[in-house]
């Protein structure tokens, strides 16, 4: 039988701007993460870290800056960059090798002191076919946005009600970074950033310092009672270019069907019991819904209406606010993992779900209008 | 736009500028208050017992927070040293210059500084009067700013 | 900016590039001077992608034959700002479109312009349902994106 992995303990920073240095913030949830555990740096195996550190930090390359904040020293810290949950799926490989008993996975962003992320996404672009054009990730949300109104009939309104569902979960999460009682025509009043994109449908640029504790069945039995066992992971790459795509959930289902598959998942909307996604812009929720398999293609708009992704639903979608609520550009996908695994273990404090959790979801996603996805499944 | 480089082929000329405002943290603020006074503070680690400068918040060997501030020694022995004679992006002044690695009195690391008041006309020679091991004390700018720049420079004590 | 309550240091970043073109890049830049759209056909699925690619992104193969496309086509969707924002290289309002230009199997990006207002209610109304484009050139072409000025709507 394949070894078992687990996640058995979390920290995570809060989102709002924070005075400390960022390696003074590495070290606090790295610190904060062996302590709960009850073991020292020296008993940790390995390092996996999510960072993106030119632009989104200034430095290069913090992969040698925040090393020694990182509690990598004497071990083979690695960096990822790009959707931080990859960085997940890799130190559970390390662990299944057998080689580790144990594995530290770092998210690390410090939004608060970084330029606004469409300055850093216009360099995401191919400098000679789309930067000239002034693409950048609002841009593309914009265009993602419109083509997925006019095809599938989800209305303006609906985009909306995610953003008051959301900020509204993030009035019982103290880490959130953004959080309001706000109404549908608040939203649809708020300014138009990049039409029909409003400005409280997008996320803002946040903090998210995350460090997750993995370890193997055995060692993970010793240093919890409550493990949240990995069951699944699956990720998939749409083609760069806007115009050689569909502009709808992409490659999503993909990646969905690729992490149910390992986890035995047949009927997600039964099986999973509490979702964390990346929506950075409150229509890709919906649009997400559709390619998890919560519902039918177009129907993202109508799944959100029965109230089943409400913290009092069948299928809790980002009870902790979501990305809307607290963006860390580059470490959101692990915070979203983190979030689900508070929410199994029953620790998610305020923003607890009504319902039992025992499987949970955390979603990902990289690149302009859903470029890659990536999904982890979660379960006690 | 596409031009063309010296040996003709077609190239895009790019470039990105990047504003940022990173926070000191109170460790790195209080380091450099003291600079401000001409200080240079470390931290104790409670664990090794080392003294750390410029000052941490935690320790790297041990990983554990330091709390214990000490004034360290503006002497110290220079433990190794470089010539820098060319330009680049980011260089401290002018060039020819001496980055160095120093032993401050009372601390247990290598304090990272130039070496300056010495005769750099001829580079060649710099080996004659810059040796490791010496002795060097810090000397101050009469304007500080709480930056790493208010010394301007360790220079040899005889 | 705004003023921090805390300590920091002001930092910036500033990063020259010089991205070399390569041969299929070049030659779709060159058409832009002599005022074409120049795509390429994928030998496998035989699409016509544009701007011209070196490899056909589906198929994982080389692309074969150059094709000069459309100057018009049918706009897919659009998103626009009437706010400045870093990398805009022309006037407001900023209105990007993707348009599926005639004879061609993608949608090609660009700017799209020639509205006689700023106001978005306006614009929507404009650009509603099935709407035609057509590319306007700049006269003084220097091989750049923006040698085409935009794409104005053509019914």
């Amino acid at each position: 039988m394949m070894r078992r992995v687990a996640i058995v303990e979390v920290a995570l920073s809060p989102a709002g701007e924070s005075a400390d240095n960022y390696l003074d913030q590495v070290y606090r949830v790295c610190r904060e993460v062996l302590d709960k555990a009850g073991i020292t740096r020296e008993d940790v195996g390995t390092v996996v870290s999510a960072s993106s550190d030119v632009f989104h930090g200034g430095v290069s390359c913090a992969n040698a800056y925040y090393w020694d904040s990182g509690a990598a020293f004497l071990k083979n810290g690695t960096r990822q960059d790009g959707e931080s949950l990859l960085a997940f799926s890799y130190a559970v490989m390390r662990i299944l090798t057998g080689h580790y008993d144990t594995a530290l996975v770092l998210g690390l962003c410090k939004g608060s002191e970084n330029p606004d992320n469409d300055m850093i996404t216009h360099f995401f672009t191919d400098p000679f076919y789309q930067r000239p054009l002034g693409l950048n990730e609002t841009v593309a949300a914009g265009l993602q946005m419109r083509a997925y109104l006019e095809h599938s009939g989800t209305t303006e309104e609906q985009c909306a009600r995610v953003v008051v569902k959301n900020l509204g979960n993030a009035l019982r999460n103290p880490n959130a970074h953004r959080k309001g009682r706000l109404d549908v025509d608040t939203v649809l009043r708020s300014p138009k950033v990049m039409d029909p994109l409003k400005e409280l449908e997008c996320a803002p640029k946040s903090e998210g310092f995350v460090a997750l504790l993995l370890a193997s069945e055995d060692k993970a039995k010793k240093l919890t009672k409550r493990p949240v066992w990995f069951r699944g992971f699956g990720s998939s790459m749409d083609f760069f270019y806007l115009g050689d795509r569909d502009m709808g959930s992409g490659v999503l289902a993909q990646a969905a069907k690729r992490a149910y598959d390992m986890a035995g998942i047949r009927d997600p909307v039964k099986e999973i019991h509490v979702a964390e996604v990346t929506e950075p812009y409150a229509f890709q929720e919906l649009l997400w819904y559709e390619g998890l398999g919560f519902c039918g293609p177009g129907e993202g708009g109508k799944f959100l209406d029965t109230g089943a992704t409400a913290p009092e639903g069948s299928l809790p979608v980002n009870p902790s606010g979501g990305v809307l609520a607290a963006n860390p550009y580059v470490s959101r996908g692990l915070c979203r993992l983190a979030e689900v695994t508070l929410q199994i273990r029953g620790q998610a404090g305020e923003r607890q779900v009504d319902r039992e959790v025992e499987t949970g979801l955390a979603h990902g996603t990289h690149g302009f209008a859903g470029q890659f996805h990536a999904v982890a499944v979660v379960g006690a | 736009m596409i031009t063309r480089d010296k040996k003709g082929n077609p190239i895009l000329e790019a470039e990105a500028r990047i504003p940022y405002e990173l926070a000191l943290g109170p460790t790195v603020h209080r380091f450099f208050e003291g600079f401000k006074q001409r200080k240079i503070l470390g931290t104790r680690c409670h664990a090794c017992g080392r003294v750390l400068v410029p000052a941490r918040s935690f320790c790297p060997r041990c990983f554990v927070d330091m709390n214990e501030w000490v004034e360290v020694s503006q002497e110290g022995r220079v433990l190794s040293w470089a010539v820098t004679n060319y330009e680049y992006f980011g260089m401290p002044t002018k060039p020819p210059f001496i980055q160095s690695l120093i032993l401050l009195g009372g601390t247990d690391c290598g304090f990272m500084h130039l070496i300056g008041g010495v005769d750099l006309s001829d580079v060649d020679r710099v080996g004659r009067i810059v040796k490791t091991g010496m002795t060097v004390r810090a000397v101050w700018r009469e304007s500080r700013t709480g930056c790493i720049m208010d010394i301007q420079h360790f220079a040899p004590v005889d | 900016m705004p003023d921090k309550h805390f300590h920091t240091k002001k930092h910036d970043v500033w990063l020259p590039y010089r991205f070399s073109a390569g041969p299929v890049f070049e030659r779709f830049f060159e058409g832009l001077k002599a005022g074409k759209i120049l795509g390429n056909r994928c030998p496998r699925c035989e699409r016509v992608l544009v701007p011209a690619r070196t490899f056909c992104p589906r198929c994982y193969v080389d692309m074969g034959q150059w094709v000069e496309v459309s100057q018009e086509g049918r706009l897919v969707t659009w998103t626009m700002s009437t706010e400045p924002f870093f990398g805009m290289r022309t006037d407001l309002p900023y209105v990007a479109g993707l348009i599926h230009l005639d004879g061609t199997n993608c949608n090609f990006m660009h700017l799209l312009g020639g509205f006689e207002t700023m106001d978005i209610e306006a614009v929507r109304e404009r650009l509603k349902g099935s709407v035609r484009v057509r590319a306007v050139w700049r006269e003084e072409r220097e091989g750049d994106m923006l040698d085409i000025k935009y794409f104005e709507a053509a019914d």
